[in-house]
């Protein structure tokens, strides 16, 4: 209990608190059609890791005289976003954590209210948002799907896989990473050499044994298979049941992540075993961009010694900003399109591969630039 | 004539143990300590010391080791004359760093998890405080004139400056992200830091607090991201600091006089942690990925040897 009285001794001498204001802003989300039970659906997903990271800058605030509060908003199913915002997001308020998908992302970026704010996108992975049709007040904390491409790319060339065979689902998700795909190809001299769209049908004669062998027989001389399937409909049926035994890699297989369960290096199994105890699950990708969303305010905010918005903004943005991300190299943010540069971790589901980026693809500033956009091909104009 | 050859073996080790200086080095993935006779370059003895052990340190008599057996949630007090466990300290969960005071007779912990610093009393076995501290203390070291203890927080980015005699935190320097280990000079006047995701080498000025010197410790053709320094020493003399650059696979030389680093000397892989020898003529590394150590002549600066020792090498220390 004494032990307490030492950072209260300190707090006295930093004078006046300063406070930081964060939101949490999320949908409800409808509990979606699942191929297997392995993976139960969790709402909260993202909220536990801002919680987590909202715990540790306040244990730091308290040794700098800094406190931050986290308000929680969850709009219901139907509920109006924009009208939620306007609301419940105080003026005070500069910095929103938005897991949201790419539309209503949008939605709340253009409204008037935010535009003194900054929001924290730990949900999406499109590249256009990064690209014509990125904004200002957006910071993006998970690596989009070109970064992810680029990422098993730079793999598959390092074990000389260079033919592809890609298999894209029906989605318009999984028309976007074919795209990205598409163009890691080309940007690292691999070969699509054949590709077909998957299209479910409920056929009862059509079973995953049956039909994956016919629809990989006529493919010849392929050596990885790259399958999109976000939604998770038909991509795990592929693996050894294809004609001819190849490995599957893409949105099942090897996949292309910011954080995975097998992940225990540069001292990961710390935030691992914390986030366990707290929440009695296993991390996830929206957990663990919403912590480094609070992560980045609480390191800005306690670096300049400051609450105030543009300040902290512009830090966010400077070459001076570095976070820490149990990656084993230091995270910071894409000046050209808010994206935050991060390795990307390459995980079969009980087995953590290898960490883009791949030894050995170099580049001027940092190696981690090698991943998706870079500043001569950003197409984003908004950013200042 | 093989009962002859034996004794005569265990007659060298006891030999060896008795006369030479003798490293020990704990063994993360062998739940062991590698014992070692630097002069001769050979690996003596292994012994079972419980689960992942990683922090080590020895006593001022050298009487005893201390080793945290990490997933045992103990420190372990060996025996150095029988090598055998004589006794634990209530560390907490999943220990991994301490230092010894001076006198050697309080211990003070590092929490990893718990975000704080456990002081126990050797004599008593008894905690007589805990200390909250930033997020992810590992790194601690106290001044040889037992004035400070100080804490590094790793994702705090914080070094907390403990008074020996209040037990109570009063001060907190901001440092580079991800402080690793801490280093007092013998003078007790500097507080060597190295940052780990800064790649850099502070030097603290304790009068004031502040940080006085930030090195960067950029080698030349080895990208940025590999340069992840974590142990750091200082030596007597306080001409030269030493570091282990981790998976950049060097120990760094600097110039403790004026902070520029001299030369950067290849050793095993994943090189964690240091210790002098006794005379400090010699530099010993525990390189985790290579599973050796690798012994540096410091008149030279130059590696005249690696000894494999088992796998995951992590600490190491030298009884004269």
């Amino acid at each position: 209990m004494l032990s307490l009285s030492a950072p209260s001794l300190c707090l006295a001498k930093a004078k006046t608190k300063q406070i930081i204001k964060i939101a949490y802003f999320s949908q409800k989300r409808a509990v979606p059609a699942a191929l297997s039970n392995l993976d139960p659906f969790i709402q909260n997903k993202g909220m536990s890791g801002a919680k987590i990271a909202l715990e540790e800058n306040n244990t730091t605030g308290k040794f700098t005289g800094q406190q931050y509060q986290l308000t929680n908003i969850v709009v219901p199913i139907k509920g109006d976003i924009k009208k939620a915002f306007v609301n419940h997001v105080s003026a005070d308020t500069h910095f929103v954590v938005v897991n949201l998908p790419v539309v209503k992302l949008k939605q709340l970026a253009d409204l008037k209210a935010s535009q003194q704010k900054l929001l924290f996108d730990v949900n999406t992975r499109d590249d256009g948002l990064r690209g014509q049709q990125c904004r200002a007040n957006v910071l993006h904390l998970q690596p989009s799907r070109a970064m992810r491409a680029d990422a098993l790319a730079q793999f598959m060339l390092k074990k000389r896989w260079k033919k592809w065979f890609l298999v894209t689902g029906p989605l318009d998700n999984d028309r976007l990473y074919a795209e990205a795909f598409k163009r890691s190809a080309k940007k690292f001299g691999l070969k699509i050499i054949a590709e077909k769209k998957w299209t479910h049908t409920h056929d009862a004669r059509r079973t995953a044994q049956s039909d994956i062998p016919v629809f990989t027989q006529d493919i010849k001389d392929y050596d990885v298979l790259v399958v999109t399937d976000e939604k998770g409909v038909f991509g795990e049926y592929l693996s050894y049941r294809t004609w001819m035994p190849r490995p599957v890699i893409g949105t099942q297989g090897l996949i292309a992540t910011s954080w995975h369960a097998t992940h225990e290096q540069w001292g990961a199994v710390q935030i691992q075993n914390r986030f366990k105890e707290m929440t009695g699950r296993i991390m996830q990708e929206a957990d663990y961009g919403a912590y480094l969303a609070i992560k980045a305010i609480g390191e800005a905010s306690v670096r300049i010694k400051t609450n105030q918005f543009l300040p902290i903004k512009s830090y966010l943005l400077s070459d001076k900003f570095v976070l820490q991300g149990y990656k084993g190299k230091s995270l910071s943010f894409r000046q050209w399109n808010g994206q935050l540069r991060q390795p990307i971790l390459l995980a079969a589901p009980r087995s953590l591969v290898s960490v883009a980026p791949v030894e050995g693809f170099l580049h001027p500033k940092t190696e981690l630039d090698t991943l998706g956009f870079d500043a001569p091909e950003a197409r984003c104009e908004k950013k200042q | 004539m093989k009962t002859w050859l034996l004794n005569l073996s265990l007659c060298l080790f006891f030999m060896g143990i008795a006369h030479a200086e003798t490293v020990f080095v704990s063994l993360e993935k062998d739940n062991a300590l590698a014992i070692v006779d630097p002069i001769k370059g050979v690996l003596l003895k292994t012994i079972i010391v419980g689960q992942r052990p990683r922090g080590i340190t020895i006593s001022p008599d050298y009487k005893h080791l201390y080793v945290a057996t990490s997933d045992d949630d103990t420190i372990k007090i060996i025996d150095i004359k029988t090598l055998k466990e004589v006794g634990r300290l209530p560390s907490g969960e999943d220990p991994e760093t301490f230092a010894l005071s001076p006198k050697g007779d309080r211990l003070y912990v590092s929490n990893e998890d718990d975000s704080m610093v456990t002081v126990i009393d050797i004599a008593s076995k008894k905690v007589l405080k805990t200390i909250k501290v930033g997020v992810e203390p590992e790194g601690i070291a106290v001044s040889p004139d037992n004035k400070w203890v100080v804490s590094a927080s790793e994702t705090t980015n914080m070094v907390h400056w403990i008074n020996t005699q209040t037990l109570e935190i009063v001060e907190n320097t901001l440092v580079d992200p991800r402080p690793r280990a801490l280093h007092f000079s013998a003078d007790s006047k500097q507080l060597w830091v190295t940052s780990e995701m800064a790649g850099t080498l502070m030097v603290l000025d304790v009068a004031t607090k502040k940080i006085i010197k930030n090195i960067a410790l950029t080698i030349q053709g080895v990208s940025r991201d590999k340069i992840l320094p974590v142990g750091v020493v200082v030596d007597k003399k306080g001409d030269y600091a030493y570091v282990a650059m981790g998976s950049a696979n060097r120990v760094a030389v600097v110039n403790a006089k004026t902070f520029t680093v001299e030369k950067f000397l290849l050793v095993g892989q994943r090189v964690w942690n240091l210790a002098f020898s006794p005379d400090q003529q010699r530099l010993y590394t525990t390189n985790g990925t290579s599973h050796d150590m690798s012994i540096i002549d410091l008149k030279n600066h130059k590696v005249t040897k690696s000894v494999g020792v088992g796998r995951y090498p992590w600490g190491v220390v030298v009884k004269p």
